[in-house]
């Protein structure tokens, strides 16, 4: 009945809301209620690696693999029971009250968990990615010096997206964004010996930092406004048109906006992502996958109808819907000439990070977390095979690879999957995910989205084009040819390659969940929310679209076939001289870093280290100078007069004195015994007589 | 029946020992002297018992004991001083000053 009542609204294209229970009861209920267990025992894991893990059998990895596997469970058990009984429970626990502020009200500090669809799904791509990339890395990570310490990490990682996931108020989403911020610098920075390395988990860090200014600023107004952190009131707000959210809602959703491009790495905040392939592979798969880049568009997912309904922050889409057509076509421009094969999965990653945000906004709720929950699959899988290729080749340059079809067939197959189900070939998953996106952004190119949306819909769809070719390169590059690197390849061991096919399954089975017309659970479980999400869905497949895309992406294969297929290695060396003006601008990634590091970074740091200096050497050191004369000063007084002429004197005095008594008493001990008896007996003839004169 | 004349010789005896202990040189005059010392004290509690006459002669039985323990003290007393000559070829009290400060 549900899924008929769903057809019709489907079959009509537009807004639907699905009845939600609140209140579930009986085993939903209790599952609902004891939800908050999904971040809190990987963060446990976290602590109890930390104390005791080194001395485990396995060194802390089944304390990380239990907690995860254990959110896994949990989370697929919301997912069923969310099949069956479309539920948004919110739980509340006040932590801290600060009173009365003037014109604030009650600042109220709460945690709590929200059950919804939106978090479930997280909690879903959260729990089975993390598991599968939990049980590669601990082949992957097998002999790393800081083995257990990686583990706390990495739960420390997965923990902190499920706060953030599961939080009702903006508050703790702050804390779950931050959590996720620390885990992935210790993460990148995990083999920190390398000076890359650490400058990279700073990179990552900082860039967060900045972007992390809008979210707080988007935070802080969004509470002053309403008058609660929480965001059901927020968007209560937002439902009955609040005039005086009104009136900020566009810098309020714009400084979640730019909070979000930090985290999912849309430009011009991009340069962290390529970089935090410093860390080992597993972090890398996590992250693009499932905690970290996924938090903005996930943001933007929860905070929707702020940007949705008219007279708030819809003036925010055109530049969401821009950023992220920028983001799609110009990183997934550089991943063609990228040499790291880590490298061309993160340029890949920006580029599919881009059609989610792009999708986002056009109004596309569904479309826009479809393709998250489609991606994290077939991502995580892609930075898993080339874990193990980098594993079997010792190597993460495609040019030192080729040929490895022949010595690593399961990761071969696994790889291949991921990159056809990432190029969008019917019918697996990114298929159905990337036409829905195109779809949307042609409707919304038709319904009120004008220039921009009809503009990023053709760079969308030259995006496909360009993730084809780029993949196709790719597999070439690694698969194809001749063997060009040193050593012998060998396939990775079965703790790796499990996964792998776990994760190939996923990928290309997970896009029947959403069949536009035909088969949508995954609309139903994300709209079942508190508020409506005003969210255009695509009532059907556009056969147009569908056609124009899979065309595309055929084109981008053969066209990479074509060119790659043959002494692949040259071909990639010849793409130097064949892209003139393009090819150093690919080169430098449009010189984004050198924009930074001498624009910004190099103007500010001189003068501040110059002030620094300064303040150190006059300011702190004069004091700390002045300190120590002072100091020198006033021992030396107390030395030499208390010291030396007053303390020591009444010492010596003393001394001098029982010297000279003792000197004088001890000549009564002259050692003759008769003088001692002459003693005895005068005394004995003093008492008598006393005795007589007294008595 | 009359004490005074032993407490009179007792005191006499008393005091020529004291007298032997401060001032001769020789230990063994000095042990000699001590003895004296004790044989008053023995007559005074000899004739006390005899004057108070209590059924079971306290004052006689108390100097068999004093004359006992001057035998064990005298024997010590004795060896000690052979003991001292042989190292030192001298019995003079006055060169015993090992204990002097």
């Amino acid at each position: 009945m549900t899924t008929l009542l769903g057809l019709l609204a489907l079959a009509e294209g537009g807004e639907h809301a699905v009845e939600v229970v609140t209140d579930p009861g009986g085993f939903v209920g209790v599952l609902a209620d004891f939800a908050w267990l999904i971040p809190v025992v990987p963060l446990l894991a976290t602590f109890a690696i930390v104390l005791v893990g080194k001395r485990l059998p396995l060194k802390g990895w089944e304390l990380a693999e239990g907690a995860i596997g254990f959110v896994a469970i949990y989370a697929v058990a919301l997912l069923i029971a969310n099949w069956v009984t479309p539920m948004a429970v919110e739980h509340h626990i006040e932590i801290s009250r600060i009173g009365s502020l003037p014109g604030l009200g009650d600042l109220v500090l709460e945690w709590g968990w929200v059950v919804d669809g939106l978090s479930i799904m997280m909690f879903t791509v959260v729990g089975v990615v993390g598991f599968f990339v939990f049980t590669y890395a601990k082949g992957y990570m097998e002999g790393d010096v800081r083995f257990t310490f990686f583990f706390a990490s990495f739960s420390l990682f997965a923990g902190g997206m499920l706060v953030l996931v599961i939080a009702p108020n903006l508050i703790q989403l702050i804390v779950g964004w931050e959590l996720v911020g620390v885990a992935s610098y210790l993460l990148i920075g995990h083999w920190w010996e390398d000076h890359d390395n650490n400058a990279a988990a700073i990179k990552a860090f900082i860039t967060n930092k900045i972007a992390d200014v809008g979210l707080f600023v988007g935070v802080i107004i969004l509470g002053i406004t309403v008058g609660s952190f929480r965001i059901t009131d927020v968007l209560d707000a937002v439902a009955r048109h609040d005039s005086a959210l009104a009136a900020v809602a566009f810098w309020a959703g714009l400084g979640l906006f730019i909070g979000a491009m930090g985290k999912s790495a849309q430009m011009p905040f991009h340069v962290w992502l390529p970089d935090a392939m410093a860390g080992p592979t597993p972090v890398s798969s996590l992250m693009h996958a499932a905690t970290m880049v996924t938090a903005g568009v996930y943001l933007v997912g929860r905070m929707f109808p702020l940007y949705q309904t008219g007279g708030m922050a819809d003036d925010v889409k055109t530049i969401i819907i821009l950023a992220g057509g920028a983001t799609l076509l110009l990183t997934g421009l550089i991943a063609l000439v990228q040499d790291d094969i880590k490298k061309v999965l993160a340029y890949s990653t920006l580029s599919q990070l881009g059609y989610m945000t792009a999708a986002m906004g056009a109004g596309a709720y569904t479309a826009g977390l479809f393709h998250l929950f489609t991606h994290a699959f077939f991502k995580g899988l892609l930075f898993l095979a080339a874990g193990s290729v980098i594993h079997g080749v010792h190597s993460n340059n495609m040019s030192d690879m080729g040929g490895l079809r022949r010595f690593m067939p399961s990761t071969y197959k696994t790889f291949l999957i991921g990159s056809v189900a990432l190029a969008g070939i019917f019918p697996l998953s990114g298929f159905w995910s990337k036409d829905e996106i195109l779809a949307s952004l042609s409707n919304d190119a038709s319904h009120g989205g004008g220039a921009a949306a009809t503009l990023v819909l053709v760079l969308a769809i030259l995006g496909a084009f360009i993730t084809a070719f780029y993949m196709t390169r790719a597999v070439y590059l690694t698969f194809f040819g001749e063997y060009r690197g040193d050593g012998h390849p060998h396939e990775s061991p079965r703790v790796m390659t499990y996964p792998l096919w776990g994760l190939a399954a996923l990928a290309a089975v997970a896009g029947f969940v959403n069949i536009p017309g035909v088969y949508t659970p995954f609309t139903e479980w994300l709209a079942s929310r508190i508020h409506v999400m005003g969210d255009h869905h695509a009532g059907g497949l556009n056969w147009a679209l569908a056609l124009i895309g899979t065309a595309v992406a055929l084109a981008g294969i053969a066209a990479g076939t074509r060119l790659f297929r043959r002494d692949a290695a040259t071909q990639a060396e010849r793409d130097r001289f064949r892209i003139p003006v393009l090819y150093p601008l690919l080169e430098h990634k449009y010189y984004f870093d050198d924009l930074y590091l001498n624009g910004i970074v190099g103007p500010i740091k001189g003068p501040i280290a110059r002030f620094v200096v300064w303040t150190n050497q006059v300011v702190i050191d004069g004091v700390v100078n002045a300190f120590g004369a002072a100091a020198r000063f006033a021992s030396g007084y107390v030395y030499g007069w208390v010291d030396q002429r007053g303390i020591d004197l009444a010492i010596n005095v003393v001394a001098a004195g029982a010297g000279e008594a003792g000197g004088v008493v001890r000549k009564a001990q002259t050692g003759k015994v008769q003088q001692y008896a002459g003693a005895l007996f005068a005394g004995a003839v003093l008492l008598v007589v006393g005795f007589l004169i007294f008595s | 029946m009359i004490v005074n004349q032993f407490l009179v010789l007792g005191a006499l005896l008393f005091s020529i020992g004291v007298y032997g202990v401060l001032v001769r040189r020789n230990a063994v005059l000095v042990l000699l002297s001590i003895e004296l010392m004790l044989a008053a004290v023995n007559i005074n509690l000899v004739a006390f018992g005899a004057y108070v006459d209590d059924a079971v002669a306290a004052g006689q039985v108390f100097a068999l004991f004093v004359i006992t323990v001057a035998a064990a003290e005298v024997g010590i007393g004795l060896a000690i001083v052979v003991l001292i000559f042989r190292n030192r070829s001298s019995a003079n009290v006055d060169e015993l000053d090992l204990m002097k400060w």
